[in-house]
């Protein structure tokens, strides 16, 4: 007993005060910035440097939801591209992922697109139901730490429940594997309106790496409408539960 | 018998040329194969097939423990055979190698117990089955009953199903369907288009592991290209897998407390993990460590800050965490739902061929980093830690001693990089090489101990350098069958704190 609470006491306390402005370190790699114009020949080399076809060359952009953050660019040309830890860089317009030359803003949600129910009924409470379609469980580990003592989403009512049935929508993790599809598909069928989608890290969003692999079936995505793109890889806890407070429209 | 045929591969050595492993009759593979593997020493890393000349040449890799040697032979079918004699009924470690080639080829094997689906991979011979045809052992009887579980689990984890068949609440049978995380990288390792790639791909083989497939890697990569690393990039290597190690041995811990519901021993835990993981997200931007580890050199040398923020953390933590353990390991209210609990016995883990934890908590010891070295770990002499009694107990136990371990060699290797660099950037490590020029025609090997127990990664380069096959196995490939053993005749509310007590890897396993 007596040493439970001498444990308890060098814990002190763990958990982040306020998860909209906490800093992460300085090598985080959230949203990139890219100064000035890129040679074309500079461009295409880059393009074909990418391991997951993040880059365009012409005009040159960056998709952060095809982007695995390996920096891999930043360090060919570190004159032009530049990682900042700005984590905030979840939305639910897919646009918003694409980023340009000499455009350092930050990333934003667009209220418009949001589904009115959305805000209306989930402000103060949100239960999340994750599926883990071949996500490599790194995503899956972040999630979790996202309701772990440090950042505590149920400090706002944001909890992952355990059956769709008790779900207002659900996270996705993972390029969506064939073999994944179905069950994927049965979930979704199972959660009640207005059954929420938010796609969780790369691989979710585009297929990531594994974008080009014949053994994913991402057809469930042309189905729905999805409510919340949240680039990583994996996703940064903070980054997550930002992008779910912006698309309920809380302000903490 | 004739003489044992076979290549010799050191662990740090260099690459050998494909026509250099003998091929050896059917026959005689087999023999040579049941003749090596009945000692306890010698264990089955890779054996596998693929396509060659028309036909299929097949591989195997033992680890020899005594010698510290991969022993490498082959047999060759042209493409008229159909079916081979199983090995399994004589050595039941190969069973999921042989149902792996039957899956992929079509190649059947005569008695083979157990000749079912591994992972419905993509390129899978029988196009025409998928997930819902996998064959599952039942028991028809009145007294029992079926219970499926998955593939979707209750918490935010990977997906596989479970289907148990259960007497009342006592477990008598678990078969385990996995699969639902194919990602076919084995052939995306083919397709890629540059070194990088292949070096990211490994490092999202599985993402708890990303710092052990990425090492396993860049190993076989440098092995294939020629290029030798400096002494403190092996040590920053090894300081990674130690990171790696310790993050996951204290966040088990925590799941194991959540799973007998000790939410103090979980929530500590947690907290302690979190310390470890930012240790390597200061290191290099991401807490799992991707993009740390390329082939050649590295983007993030190990700087003094770093470096002294890692000895604080870890000597904060390693204290928390012996308070904590403490008093995990004395409560009996927590020690009688993990003592006893979920055993394997130590010739159940030999005949699975079980590796490294999963070896280690029945007195087997079986760690690369012994055994096998590379690296750092050539030098480092590093003496594994054994438990004996093969239940959730010991692989805790396990945890706990490896975590403290660990801790204490980080603290050491970082302590003396510190102590010989005033300079910023702290090593003389040189810039990453991804493209390289790799030696053809060759079979290359590399293996590392993650910290579920051995990586391989095996390549084969064609005429001009180009590989030409990639073969990755993660440890859990040998390991989910210590699972499926260790909830026979328990309490199937046991199963939580059993599979924990393991926790395998479902993408590392489906790839
Ligand atoms: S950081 Fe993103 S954009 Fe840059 S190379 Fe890596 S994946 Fe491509």
């Amino acid at each position: 007993m007596f040493r439970s609470i001498k444990i308890l006491r060098q814990h002190g306390i763990q958990y982040v005060p306020n998860l909209r402005t906490a800093k992460l370190t300085p090598l985080f790699r959230g949203r990139p910035v890219i100064t000035g114009q890129l040679s074309a020949e500079q461009s295409a080399e880059l393009a074909n440097l990418c391991p997951s076809g993040a880059i365009e060359p012409n005009p040159f952009s960056i998709d952060l939801g095809k982007c695995v953050f390996c920096r891999e660019c930043e360090f060919a040309a570190p004159d032009k591209i530049r990682f900042t830890n700005d984590y905030h860089i979840a939305t639910n317009n897919r646009s918003n992922l694409i980023i340009r030359a000499d455009q350092d803003i930050p990333i934003i949600l667009d209220p418009d697109l949001v589904r009115k129910e959305i805000r209306t009924l989930f402000r103060r409470s949100l239960k999340l139901r994750q599926v883990s379609a071949a996500g490599d469980a790194s995503n899956e580990m972040e999630l979790n730490a996202a309701g772990n003592v440090c950042f505590d989403m149920g400090r706002y009512g944001i909890e992952f429940v355990a059956s769709p049935r008790h779900a207002d929508g659900l996270v996705i993790t993972g390029p969506i594997s064939e073999n994944m599809a179905e069950a994927l598909q049965i979930c979704y069928d199972a959660t009640p309106a207005p059954k929420l989608i938010i796609l969780c890290g790369t691989d979710a969003i585009s297929g990531g790496l594994f974008a080009e692999s014949h053994a994913l079936n991402r057809t469930f995505l042309n189905r729905y409408p999805i409510d919340l793109y949240v680039p990583g890889n994996p996703v940064h806890p903070l980054t997550f539960i930002n992008g779910i407070l912006d698309l309920i429209g809380r302000r903490i | 018998m004739q003489e044992p045929s076979y290549i010799e591969l050191l662990p740090n050595g260099g690459p050998v040329g494909l026509k250099a492993i003998p091929v050896l009759k059917y026959s005689d593979f087999s023999s040579q194969m049941a003749g090596m593997m009945s000692l306890e020493t010698v264990h089955c890393v890779l054996y596998y097939a693929f396509p060659y000349n028309g036909g299929l040449k097949f591989i195997a890799v033992l680890a020899d423990d005594t010698s510290g040697k991969f022993l490498v032979f082959s047999h060759e079918q042209n493409s008229r055979i159909t079916t081979l004699d199983s090995l399994t009924p004589q050595i039941p470690a190969l069973h999921l190698f042989e149902r792996e080639i039957h899956e992929n080829f079509g190649i059947g094997f005569d008695n083979h117990p157990w000749l079912k689906p591994v992972r419905f991979a993509n390129d899978r011979h029988r196009k025409d089955l998928g997930m819902n045809d996998y064959p599952f052992y039942r028991i028809d009887s009145e007294e029992l009953h079926e219970v499926g579980v998955g593939p979707i689990h209750a918490g935010v984890i990977e997906p596989g199903h479970f289907r148990f068949i259960c007497n009342g609440e006592k477990v008598i049978h678990l078969e385990i369907q996995l699969g639902y995380q194919h990602r076919g990288i084995e052939k995306l390792m083919l397709e890629a288009k540059s070194g990088l790639t292949r070096s990211v791909l490994a490092e999202n083989i599985a993402g708890d592991t990303a710092v052990g497939h990425a090492v396993t890697n860049a190993q076989l990569i440098e092995s294939l290209a020629g290029i030798t690393i400096s002494d403190s990039l092996q040590v920053e290597r090894a300081i990674a897998l130690e990171l790696e190690r310790i993050a996951v041995h204290i966040g088990d811990t925590a799941a194991l407390c959540a799973d007998v519901a000790y939410q103090f021993g979980q929530v500590v835990n947690e907290a302690l993990r979190t310390t470890i993981i930012n240790t390597t997200q200061l290191w290099c931007g991401n807490r799992f460590g991707k993009g740390l580890i390329r082939p050649g050199g590295t983007h993030y040398p190990l700087t003094s800050p770093v470096i002294e923020s890692m000895l604080n953390t870890l000597n904060d933590t390693g204290f928390r965490f012996r308070e904590i353990t403490d008093n995990i390991f004395t409560a009996p209210s927590l020690l009688i739902r993990f003592d006893g609990i979920g055993i394997v016995t130590r010739n159940q883990a030999l005949s699975i061929g079980a590796v490294g934890m999963a070896a280690r908590m029945t007195g087997i010891a079986r760690d690369i980093r012994t055994t096998h070295p590379t690296g750092h770990y050539s030098v480092l002499k590093y003496e594994p830690i054994i438990q004996e009694t093969g239940d959730v107990l010991a692989r805790a136990m396990l945890r706990n001693l490896e975590a403290c371990k660990s801790i204490e060699m980080v603290t050491d290797r970082a302590s003396a990089l510190l102590a010989t660099c005033h300079l910023q950037p702290a090593t003389d490590n040189r810039q990453p090489i991804t493209d390289n020029y790799l030696q053809p025609s060759s079979f290359a090997l590399s293996v590392t101990e993650g910290w579920r127990g051995e990586i391989a990664h095996a390549a084969i380069t064609g005429p001009y350098g180009e590989i030409v096959h990639y073969k990755i196995k993660d440890p859990s490939f040998h390991n989910w069958m210590a699972l499926a053993l260790a909830v026979r005749n328990q309490e199937i509310s046991d199963f939580p704190v059993c599979n924990k007590s393991f926790n395998l890897s479902y993408c590392g396993h489906d790839l």
